[in-house]
């Protein structure tokens, strides 16, 4: 008979509890994900109660405060704290999102918060990202002019041409979208995933490449491009507000057409 | 101590750092066939270049005429006098030139209505040397850094430059006083890291977070500053950290002087445009020294806005929406986030905030170490660049937008010299263990501490005692007070705690190793300020109003030795590189 197991470090165990220490009335329950590699232990869910009244409005601030003041040893990405750098993307009440950018005010009772969903666990809240990076590298993100003109001069773009690009360079490969995507968590070795797909079309749509038919052919394919079934979290989930999901179906519409 | 497997590598040039200067290095050296490495603290599109809004200038004349020559005295200007002006003559002639290979890497620029790379007006940048503003600084809308940087990553893959992301550089590697390499510790598997190469290139950025309220990054820890500190070795003019006019109220994040360079103005509490008074010509354009203290002038008068009268108004509202949505969509989006305003209808809250430091590694043009017995003297092996180094062209001051053009140009030429020096595949000499051990005495140490201060607490009694006494204006008081404070958290180590004691991701071992850096570049930074009795550029002093350019043209040198600082100086460059362009003979500086 077949037996199904659940993958190793499937199931989440209680884990410790912080009780606060201030006494202060504004006490927000903090519940976080921690495993650590060097236990032989399941992950587990760490409790902290928070005193939000020194704190900054942002769930980052609270992480912070947490790795400040109560447990050192809390493990998360975190550097420009502005929304820029997407280091500190992570998964908090249930939706993928950069810490920095998401107020925890408008967040009712406790705050949830794991590491961005599918991607193997490093430590806590920091996930590996290795196989979306090298997916990005294989769309060979760099313009494609077969001879330069001009060295003293630029490559001339219309206002037009260069609109065309707003919405796609201003992704900051947080992965917020590829890990709110079912088809990249099942197929996520496969599937290039809305992040990535965003990423070419963008080479793709640059009125200044040369090889858009090449670029083209490398994600026609059946799983590279196709895998997205229009689900559309990776564009409910984007901090940043942009739409891979129309990336993606412009990606289609051009194949489609030509 | 502990003992650890070393892993080693051996490379021809290896680049500390993955941010503009770091990687347009790597891309020439890699395209030029040499072996080389890029290790870097975090993946790297996410280095600090990413959050640089306004642009990058050179003299491109794609909004009307413009000069290199023009450039060059903008800058010489904006340095107070204390940038070297053989370098400065070299960053503004191969400005234009970097800009279009940025172009042709495939930066989207925003662009001009015949297809042109848009320029924009900034601070301190005019035409005809200081006549009128002049639009200089090219820029993709508010997001020029991250175009920048998202860019060269692709570049630096396209060259096959091999990375090693997430690998926290320790110590450099020296040998009779030459660089060697470079041992790293890998956060992902919990290795250590020997990396073994003919030239070492620094470019590591900016240590802003010694400040409580800084733009920069948490990972704005300036950790090559301090390794060559600990290689004994010095940094110069540490006492120049510039205090960015526009940082948002309460959060510290940037906003880009574009706002102002697309026509905004700041007020104060009265609704007085107070940069008239202070800069009659330039006003709210002129260069960020004279800007941040004049607001800080306005709200110690007791002008400022809020119930703490502590920050003053920045306006874009009188501004046409669809420019803002075209040029300013991210200070749109930030303002948003932050302290939910819209920039169209509402003025932004704003107040001075630490962003850059004009001080670092000193380099020749050539980005080659310096240090001085009596005259320069280069290290073999040692490379700086971006803001890491102070090459020096900003001097007492950066101009905005010089910034990204710095890190490009001279990472180029870091490329080009490591170029001329090192012959592809040239065998490596032998490395005792001894000084692999000393740095990894320093990280078992720190990793084992066991004693009563918390990394944070240290951490935070050094931003605050920066933030309260060396900060836009000073004083003999102030900095003798702070000398003495700023002792305090790096004694405190002596009894640190590091509660985690894994290998893998411990950031709390970083951050305390991030602290170690921190500290000797905040003490340095306090007793250069100290010892510099005059005012230039961002280095104003209350007690010595003046520029004083018989005992102070000059660049302060300070080590660090792990108990003591010692403070020497170096000349400034005044003489040019060519016959292109005359020195510009020191003038008083007025905006």
């Amino acid at each position: 008979m077949v037996q199904f197991n659940l993958p190793k470090n499937s199931k989440i165990l209680k884990g410790n509890y912080f009780k606060d220490k201030t006494g202060s009335k504004n006490i927000k329950k903090i519940n976080i994900y921690r495993w650590d590699p060097d236990k032989n232990e399941n992950p587990k869910i760490d409790t902290f109660e928070v005193d939000l009244t020194k704190c900054g409005n942002k769930v980052l601030d609270v992480l912070n405060k947490i790795k400040n003041e109560i447990d050192p040893s809390l493990t998360y990405r975190r550097s420009c704290a502005h929304g820029v750098c997407g280091s500190c993307a992570m998964n908090v009440d249930g939706i993928n999102t950069l810490s920095c950018m998401k107020s925890h005010k408008d967040i009712n009772g406790d705050i949830d918060i794991y590491p961005l969903p599918h991607l193997k666990v490093i430590k806590d809240l920091v996930a590996d990202l290795s196989t979306l990076y090298r997916q990005y590298e294989s769309i060979e993100p760099w313009l494609k002019i077969k001879k330069q003109k001009s060295k003293i001069i630029e490559t001339s773009q219309s206002k037009e041409n260069r609109k065309k690009l707003d919405g796609l360079y201003e992704c900051i490969m947080c992965a917020c979208c590829s890990t709110s995507c079912p088809s990249y968590w099942w197929n996520g070795d496969k599937y290039l995933g809305p992040a990535v797909l965003l990423q070419a079309y963008r080479w793709i749509i640059d009125s200044r490449d040369e090889e858009r038919k090449e670029r083209l052919k490398i994600v026609a394919d059946k799983l590279k491009l196709y895998g997205c079934h229009t689900i559309m979290n990776c564009t409910s989930s984007c901090p940043k507000g942009l739409n891979p999901a129309k990336a993606i179906s412009s990606l289609k519409k051009m194949l489609a057409t030509n | 101590m502990s003992t650890y497997k070393i892993i080693d590598h051996e490379y021809d040039v290896l680049v500390v750092g993955a941010g503009g200067a770091g990687l347009r290095a790597a891309v020439g050296l890699s395209e030029s066939g040499l072996n080389t490495a890029c290790i870097s603290k975090v993946f790297p599109t996410r280095s600090h270049t990413s959050a640089a809004q306004g642009g990058i200038s050179a003299a491109l004349g794609n909004a009307g005429e413009d000069d290199w020559r023009w450039h060059m005295y903008d800058t010489v200007k904006g340095s107070d006098w204390l940038g070297d002006q053989d370098s400065i003559e070299y960053l503004c002639k191969e400005a234009p030139k970097a800009v279009i290979e940025l172009e042709h890497y495939g930066v989207p620029f925003s662009r001009t209505e015949d297809g042109k790379i848009y320029q924009r007006a900034f601070g301190g940048m005019t035409k005809d040397y200081g006549n009128s503003p002049v639009q200089r600084t090219c820029a993709a809308a508010d997001r020029t850094g991250h175009a920048i940087l998202h860019t060269l990553y692709g570049q630096a893959l396209k060259h096959n430059t091999k990375f090693f992301i997430e690998y926290f550089a320790l110590d450099l590697i020296m040998k009779n006083g030459e660089c060697k390499g470079v041992i790293a510790w890998n956060l992902n598997e919990g290795t250590i890291h020997r990396f073994r190469s003919h030239i070492t290139i620094i470019a590591t950025g900016g240590y802003g977070k010694i400040y409580y309220s800084a733009t920069a990054a948490h990972t704005c820890t300036g950790d090559g500053n301090a390794m060559v500190l600990r290689a004994g070795l010095p940094l110069q003019d540490m006492e120049f950290v510039q205090f960015h006019p526009t940082g948002l109220y309460g959060i510290g994040c940037l906003i880009s002087e574009a706002v102002r360079g697309e026509g905004g103005y700041l007020l104060n509490s009265n609704g007085e445009r107070f940069m008239e008074k202070y800069a009659p010509s330039a006003k709210d354009l002129a260069s960020r020294d004279v800007v941040s203290r004049s607001i800080a002038i306005e709200i110690n008068e007791g002008r400022g806005i809020g119930e703490q009268k502590d920050h003053v108004h920045l306006h874009i509202n009188h501004i046409d929406k669809k420019i803002i949505e075209a040029r300013l969509p991210g200070i749109s989006e930030s303002v948003e986030t932050f302290v939910g305003r819209d920039v169209t209808k509402e003025p932004i809250p704003v107040v001075p905030t630490v962003h850059y430091n004009m001080g670092g590694i000193p380099t020749n043009y050539k980005a080659e170490v310096l240090t001085t017995n009596g005259r320069d003297k280069t290290i073999p092996g040692l490379m700086a660049i971006g803001e890491a180094a102070c090459v020096s062209v900003h001097g007492a001051n950066r101009l905005g937008s010089n910034s990204l053009i710095d890190l490009v140009v001279f990472g180029k030429s870091a490329a080009q010299r490591a170029i001329e020096l090192v012959k592809p595949n040239t065998p490596h000499e032998k490395i005792s263990s001894s000084e692999t051990d000393k740095c990894l005495d320093r990280f078992d140490r720190l990793r084992n501490g066991n004693g009563q201060n918390q990394t944070s607490e240290l951490r935070l009694a050094m931003q605050k005692t920066m933030q309260s006494k060396c900060a836009v204006f000073r004083n003999e008081k102030t900095l003798k007070e702070g000398v003495d404070e700023i002792k305090k958290p790096y004694e405190g180590m002596e009894s640190i705690s590091v509660k985690d004691k894994s290998l893998i991701f411990n950031t709390d071992l970083m951050e305390t190793l991030e602290f170690d850096n921190l500290i000797r570049q905040a003490i340095t930074t306090m007793e250069s300020a100290y010892f510099r009795k005059e005012s230039r550029g961002a280095h104003a002093r209350e007690d010595f109003p003046k520029r004083d350019d018989i005992n102070y043209m000059k660049h302060t040198l300070s080590w660090h030795n792990g108990k003591e600082v010692k403070i020497n100086y170096r000349p400034v460059t005044l003489s040019t590189m060519s016959n292109d362009v005359q020195s510009f003979p020191p003038k008083e500086r007025i905006y």
